[in-house]
């Protein structure tokens, strides 16, 4: 969080030297708070002032990059509670599990690999492979982690609370910037080294959020910069306390220690989607089946979208089954939520059909409508950029029932015959089968 | 480190559902709803005297659209309502949500006083505090409703679902039969405050409502919904009185017409098992709005009712 102008004005030597080019150490103040300028033109601050100064300007949550290359995962930089404050930036990075005594490796990796799907257009999926030092064994450790990260190509949490074995996969693969799971009381001077030794980021592991805190708050001056934080808890209930406190600590108090991306552990659904709601920037889950992932991940779409656009199709025309030139036409706007309520509906008719969705800026079929974004010249625009002429022969055209009003004019434009729907999606099942036989 | 406790001035209404004998009911229990004040499960601070509860639909004609998945679960009983809201029971839902289906005018069509019989032979064959909802057409529904709300009089049921089109009918019902009322509005933060208030204007208690934003399925529009119920409670937690009612959703009216929850194995085998799929569909989406300060979840399959009535025990767990 900011600081404001009297917050700075107090570290500020209160000189008014004006060697800053401002008339007051007051006015310079202010400047610094509204970032017109920076701190490097006062030749007198002090080196303390300058830190605390500093610290104060970054972001509240750090971002974090765990892995290298394509496939790298960026957590945390969120900078509300609730994502109608502005959005949430960076969507939870969901790990699945691996134990390295495995006993059929190449099975389980076939299976995550399936954990991938396409949603609107976009394909969605897991991010990290969490590999687990069940063995105790060094050498073991290092080889799954290796094959694992060769043959599914994600970024890895490496999870043990030994130094070697951390170490020991480090030596092979510190380049691809694994997560490393975890700095304990017991273990901390030693993962720090090993972690400022290879560069790479460190999860930190408090019993509980006080512990948490003065861990973090160790490896801050140990000089690591790549934190993520683990409260300890596995309970739900306690989970979603102490998340939301850090989260509030670190965005409204700006708590340092707190100002890092959390990770949870999830072992069933409900616990796994309620992390994804609140708070959890990585969630490393036991569950590996497409069913199981396929609504998490879904979750994790629709609350790290953007609530300030209005989430637009693409204009062009969506086959809805299996359409032939036969099959009945019907017409639309671009407003997302339009398109994912008409296009089910038509699904649930289980007549193949064509939609023709409309360039209306977003807008909802009425509110298209009322502002002129929805009428017969738009569908007519429509209509041959999408060369609906050359994919239908039939040459008619079924209209929202809350626009029946552009029949005459569309049937005019086109020379198409204009058929008025039903004013809600929902009535499309029932009048596609008793209009198209 | 202090820790970040936000200080609330407001609290969501309280809302009791049913009425045993000693209130001139019928029913086994009450159902009490709404009363925090603290954001969903932060109990540190704040109070938080109700949990969530958990619905499950028993319609009175054969749902036309269900999968296979839930027909299943049902086995007979799903041309006879009284029998469905027994086993509905049985499965360890904390209501029963009647839906009047037969009076559709593109359906049956059935007359208020055929759905009045069915709402009493319900209230027969179930102990359970009961919602009551039609069947969606706004005109229909409000041609019923008199009759409805004076079959299930002293019940102290919630009947929905009022729109800005028949709120009047629904409220004047309400109030003679003492029942509470569903407002349902689209999509819209400012609409939803404004029917509470219309409702209030014309005399009904603004503790009898209960708000449906609207559901958005998980996928489709839930993030809207989500935002919608986030910020409702986060209003009413900070005074506003005409946003301080408790919540519902349909979750399952919303999941199990999609793709995800509907498309065969043979269809669609890059998604896995279709038993689980729906199941795990309409847990997720429960759990969201339940995290997001919804009140009441209105789901279909058994085995989600099991699975968040344990989630939500846990929760409760301070």
């Amino acid at each position: 969080m900011a600081l404001s102008g009297l917050d700075i004005y107090k570290q500020l030597p209160k000189t008014n030297c004006k060697k800053c080019g401002f008339p007051t150490c007051l006015a310079f103040a202010m400047a610094l708070a509204g970032k017109k300028t920076s701190l490097d033109k006062c030749p007198d601050v002090t080196a303390a002032a300058k830190q605390l100064l500093e610290s104060a300007s970054l972001p509240p949550m750090a971002t974090i990059t765990i892995g290298a290359g394509e496939k790298k995962a960026e957590v945390g930089g969120e900078t509300v509670l609730f994502r109608h404050e502005k959005t949430f930036y960076h969507p939870t990075a969901i790990a699945v599990s691996i134990s390295d005594n495995e006993q059929n490796l190449s099975v389980k990796i076939e299976r995550i690999k399936k954990l991938n799907f396409e949603r609107v257009g976009i394909m969605v999926g897991i991010n990290l492979i969490a590999i687990k030092n069940d063995s105790n064994d060094l050498l073991k450790f290092s080889a799954v982690a290796k094959e694992v990260s060769q043959k599914l190509q994600l970024p890895l949490i490496l999870i043990s609370e030994n130094p070697q074995a951390i170490e020991e996969v480090l030596k092979n693969i510190s380049q691809l910037k694994p997560l490393i799971y975890c700095a304990t009381e017991k273990n901390a001077e030693q993962m720090f080294g090993i972690t400022k030794k290879y560069n790479v980021p460190l999860c930190v592991y408090g019993k509980n959020i006080e512990e948490t805190a003065s861990l973090s708050q160790k490896a801050i001056s140990s000089g690591i910069k790549d934190i993520v934080l683990d409260c300890g808890s596995r309970d739900v209930a306690k989970c979603i306390r102490d998340f939301t406190q850090i989260r509030r600590l670190a965005l409204k108090k700006n708590f340092r220690p707190f100002g890092f991306p959390m990770i949870a552990f999830a072992d069933n659904i409900a616990d796994a989607s309620t992390y994804i709601t609140k708070y959890a920037n990585i969630l490393v889950v036991r569950m590996d089946s497409v069913e199981e992932i396929l609504p998490l991940i879904t979750l994790r779409l629709n609350i790290y979208t953007d609530p300030q656009k209005p989430i637009m199709m693409e204009p062009k025309l969506y086959e809805i089954g299996k359409p032939d030139a036969q099959s009945p036409l019907l017409v639309t706007t671009n407003f997302s939520l339009t398109y994912f309520t008409v296009a089910p509906e038509i699904e649930n008719s289980k007549i193949s059909s064509w939609l023709l969705v409309c360039e209306a800026e977003g807008m909802s079929v009425l509110t298209a409508w009322a502002a002129d974004k929805f009428n017969a010249e738009i569908i007519d625009v429509w209509m041959k950029k999408t060369d609906v002429a050359g994919k239908v022969s039939h040459k008619k055209i079924i209209i929202p029932g809350y626009v029946s009003v552009l029949s005459g004019k569309l049937e005019d434009t086109t020379g198409w015959q204009v058929l008025v729907g039903p004013k809600e999606a929902s009535g499309i099942p029932k009048y596609l089968k008793a209009v198209w036989k | 480190m202090e820790p970040a406790i936000e200080k609330w001035s407001g609290k969501v209404y309280e809302l009791t559902i049913g009425a045993t004998k000693e209130s001139g009911g019928s029913r086994s229990k009450k159902v009490k709803i709404g009363g925090m004040s603290a954001l969903p499960f932060l109990s540190f601070e704040g109070t938080i005297p109700n949990p969530p509860v958990i619905a499950m639909e028993v319609w009175d004609v054969e749902p036309p659209d269900w999968t296979d998945v839930l027909k299943n679960e049902y086995g007979n009983v799903l041309n006879d309502p009284a029998q469905w809201a027994k086993k509905c029971e049985q499965m360890g839902c904390d209501l029963i949500c009647l839906r009047l289906e037969s009076v559709n005018p593109d359906g049956k069509n059935t007359s208020a006083a055929d759905a009045a019989k069915t709402v009493k032979n319900v209230l027969s064959a179930t102990t359970l505090p009961l919602l009551i909802i039609g069947c969606g057409n706004s005109e229909k529904d409000s041609s019923i409703i008199t009759e409805i709300s004076e079959a299930a009089k002293g019940e102290n049921c919630l009947l929905g679902i009022a729109t800005k089109e028949n709120y009047k009918t629904y409220a004047a019902a309400a109030l003679s039969g003492g029942h509470s009322v569903i407002a349902e509005t689209p999509l819209d933060i400012n609409l939803e405050k404004q029917l509470n208030i219309l409702m209030s204007d014309m005399g009904f208690s603004p503790e009898r409502i209960v708000i449906h934003p609207t559901t958005g399925g998980l996928g489709y529009g839930f993030e809207y919904c989500y935002s919608i119920i986030e910020r409702t409670r986060l209003a009413a937690l900070s005074g506003d009185k005409m946003m301080s009612q408790p919540i519902i959703t349909f979750v399952g009216q919303e999941t199990w017409k999609t793709k995800e929850c509907q498309a065969d194995e043979t269809d669609m085998p890059a998604w896995g098992s279709l038993k689980e799929r729906g199941i795990l569909w309409e847990i997720t989406t429960s759990v969201g709005y339940i995290q997001s300060g919804c009140d009441i979840i209105v789901v279909n399959h058994p085995k989600t009712v099991k699975e968040m009535k344990n989630y939500i025990n846990g929760l409760m767990v301070r």
